[in-house]
């Protein structure tokens, strides 16, 4: 893991709403397999970073440089080409990221048969394999999302976000709504995945203890400002900025 | 392998007034290759701190650390992370897991980050598991259920997984017995022997005496506090 | 007859050039889903008015037309329209596919090969082949702009999926010239061949929905599949039980409270035609 090229550098990235800050004057660089994480309560400019960094969102001012080319300048076909391929995105609830009335092995699919592949027996290969790397018995290939559990069908999203092998992935919250001994065990396989596939990773959380799991580096976000950025643990626990210190402090031990 | 000059290191309590409190002043320190320095002073005089420092969990704010060619404290977190991953190996006190990873993959982590495959990684770990004496029923648990001595030996093992050439080492033998208390040390003999510069906290004087080449009282690095 | 309080085939002539500008840019653009102002019919919503719009558009006076619905001519909708044009254009009508100019069907493409110079006017109820699985009107455009069909075969995988076999059989969708996916209006599976190559123009009107589409003369249609699950026209596994024809596309009739049954072609004027000729054939 020694690529000399960031994958994405973001400069002097931002976006209004009208006069009101949603992100601004965001700066950073990630690098192949690493994982950055995106910390801050509701309204600190999170979402909005990750919205805008993803092209789900217009940004107003700056760059967002993917392997040296600037995202804001492609056509939306590229764009478009770009997020079912190399990129993926693990939203919070798993059902803005399904389709809730197609298979698992559908969902899964989807993705192989929007770059081409037209083999009916292998795409279920494929799916089948997957399910499995998710933990998902091979049995339940036929059945729809809304017959799993919460947990189950946030392992399908990122099952079927990932099956094209990206190699940027945007999650905003992927542990939210869900039990805390379920978060563990997606947690454990992200971790895994990302190892094991080389993974660039944005994830948006406001769990701490998510974030240090599974965060290389930290960007604390309030008012739409980056107010401290770093290597993970040394952000949790040698905080500088007075709102790091505050938010550090104001976790519950358990 | 380590060297430390000027360091020093205050820490800024915004939410308390804004506090200043100064920690380390004029650090020096110099480990060589298959040396082990142990850190003595009371508790509270920083050794602690300072290890930390070196691992790049807490800023410095003035000085340098030198692991092998990587300045820490002005390193990037990227060159960190590699140092950490290839360099720089840490024991803390603590075991910091994800819940429901396996004993053995815990272990294993440090050596499936440097890429090596699998099967050898953990053939590694369970190796060391066995040394450490971790019954054996164990291994495909995880660890946050254990006793406190098993998570330290756990630790242990994950720390010893990969041939780091500087090791950090918190307390590696408190609170074990005798015959765990023995493994350890060896592990930390064969590290040496191996070339690796160590710098550890021993409370547990007798071990300190047999696997540390001399000592530093960190003492002499606390800042004289302004009346 | 013509009814004097009508123009020309019910519509004003503004709406027909309307409809006959969407129909030039159809052509132009094989597959495509041009919208258009749909106009009330004095006819619900489901009976054609899509088709009858069409149909209107493209009449002239000399024109023959046929009306078929789901093969047949004699059925309540195939009548209804005919008498409606009869009434309205005061054009000629007929039964006999080679005969007529404009055809204006329901669910069926003739069993005789259409030439030049036909027009074959298709009802459709739901043009939107991505409509099941995409409800965003803004997406299913951007996918039909940048070809981005890769949800056509998941519906697709979920068939064979579910019954072993791509189960859909009607509104098979097809892509035409290699770029739109379109739905070729509920014609069954068997037809979907008709559709590519065809010597005459085809077009597709759906009036609730506001949409025409056309395939011009000889456009390359091609029905989607999968390598490993190619598409096959089927038809029931019979033949004819009143003319004996072994290549059509067959209705299952129940003939009696106990369940005995008889297949019969779909396309009545073909059977008829058939069955007129054996009759001859046997009399000589």
């Amino acid at each position: 893991m020694t690529q000399d090229q960031p994958l994405l550098s973001v400069r002097d990235l931002a976006k209004m709403y009208g006069g009101r800050i949603g992100c601004t004057d965001v700066s950073f660089d990630l690098w192949p397999g690493e994982v950055l994480g995106i910390v801050g309560e509701s309204g600190s400019g999170k979402s909005t970073l990750l919205g805008c960094l993803s092209g789900q969102l217009a940004a107003d001012r700056g760059q967002i440089l993917y392997r040296g080319r600037d995202t804001r300048q492609m056509s939306e076909p590229e764009r478009r080409l770009l997020s079912r391929t190399e990129w993926a995105f693990v939203h919070q609830n798993p059902r803005d990221g399904l389709r809730m009335g197609v298979s698992a092995g559908g969902n899964v699919g989807e993705r192989l048969m929007a770059v081409g592949a037209r083999h009916y027996g292998d795409i279920r290969e494929t799916a089948t394999d997957w399910l499995g790397r998710v933990e998902i018995s091979a049995e339940r290939i036929d059945d729809r999302p809304r017959q799993f559990s919460g947990g189950m069908q946030q392992r399908l999203q990122i099952a079927r976000n990932l099956v094209t092998s990206p190699k940027l992935v945007f999650m905003d919250e992927p542990t939210g709504g869900l039990d805390v001994s379920v978060q563990a065990r997606l947690l454990d396989l992200l971790r895994g995945l990302v190892r094991d596939m080389g993974l660039s990773v944005i994830i948006v959380t406001h769990d701490l203890a998510v974030a240090r799991l599974l965060a290389d580096r930290l960007m604390v976000m309030k008012d739409g400002h980056v107010i401290e950025h770093g290597l993970t643990d040394q952000v949790l626990d040698d905080p500088q900025a007075a709102y790091t210190q505050l938010l550090v402090s104001s976790v519950l031990q358990v | 392998m380590i060297r430390i000059e000027n360091l020093s290191k205050s820490f800024t309590l915004h939410n308390q007034s804004g506090v200043v409190i100064p920690v380390m002043a004029g650090a020096h320190l110099a480990v060589q290759p298959g040396e082990c320095v142990a850190l003595t002073g009371q508790s509270g005089s920083g050794k602690s701190t300072l290890m930390r420092m070196i691992y790049g969990n807490y800023l410095a704010a003035g000085g340098s650390i030198m692991v092998g060619d990587v300045d820490v404290a002005k390193a990037s977190p990227r060159e960190i992370i590699r140092l950490r991953r290839e360099t720089l190996g840490y024991v803390s006190q603590f075991l910091r897991v994800v819940p429901r990873v396996p004993t053995r993959t815990v272990v294993a982590e440090p050596l499936l980050a440097l890429g090596i495959p699998s099967d050898q990684a953990h053939a590694r770990a369970e190796h060391l598991l066995e040394q450490l004496n971790i019954p054996q029923r164990l291994w495909s648990l995880s660890p946050t259920t254990f006793s406190g001595g098993e998570q330290q030996r756990v630790n242990i093992a994950r720390g010893f997984a990969h041939d780091y050439p500087a090791l950090l080492l918190d307390e590696p033998t408190a609170s074990l017995d005798a015959k765990n208390r023995e493994v350890v040390l060896s592990l930390i003999e064969a590290a040496k022997a191996r070339g690796a510069a160590i710098v550890g906290i021993f409370h547990d004087e007798a071990a300190r005496d047999r696997v540390c080449d001399r000592t530093v009282d960190v003492t002499g690095f606390t800042p004289q506090r302004a009346a | 007859m013509t009814d004097q309080a009508y123009n020309f085939a019910y519509l004003d002539e503004a709406t027909k050039r309307m409809i006959r500008r969407a129909l030039l840019k159809g052509l132009a653009i094989p597959g495509y889903q041009v919208p258009f102002a749909s106009r009330e019919m004095p006819m619900p919503y489901g009976w054609g008015t899509g088709g009858v719009q069409v149909t209107a558009a493209c009449l002239t006076p000399e024109d023959t037309l046929k009306v078929i619905d789901q093969g047949a001519d004699d059925t309540t909708n195939a009548v209804s329209i005919r008498k409606f044009f009869e009434r309205t254009a005061d054009v000629a009508t007929t039964e006999a596919t080679a005969e007529a100019t404009v055809i204006q069907t329901r669910h069926r493409i003739p069993e005789v090969p259409l030439t030049e110079g036909q027009i074959l006017v298709y009802q459709v109820p739901i043009p939107e082949p991505l409509r099941f699985l995409e409800p965003r009107e803004s997406e299913t455009r951007k996918m039909h702009a940048l070809s981005e069909y890769g949800l056509m075969h998941v519906k697709l995988y979920e068939d064979i999926a579910r019954h072993g076999a791509i189960a859909t059989s009607y509104a098979y969708p097809v892509q035409v010239e290699g770029h739109y996916v379109m739905d070729p209006s509920p014609i069954p599976k068997f037809d979907n061949p008709k559709l590519g190559d065809n010597a005459a123009i085809q077009l597709f009107g759906a009036g609730r929905e506001q949409r025409i589409y056309a395939l011009p003369p000889y456009t390359r249609v091609v029905s989607l599949d999968f390598e490993d699950h190619p598409f096959e026209p089927t038809k029931a596994d019979h033949s004819c039980d009143l003319c004996g024809a072994g290549d059509t596309y067959l209705d299952e009739v129940i003939t009696d409270d106990q369940g005995s049954r008889m297949f019969v072609c779909s396309d009545t004027n073909y059977c008829v035609t058939r069955q007129a000729e054996a009759e001859a054939g046997a009399a000589q």
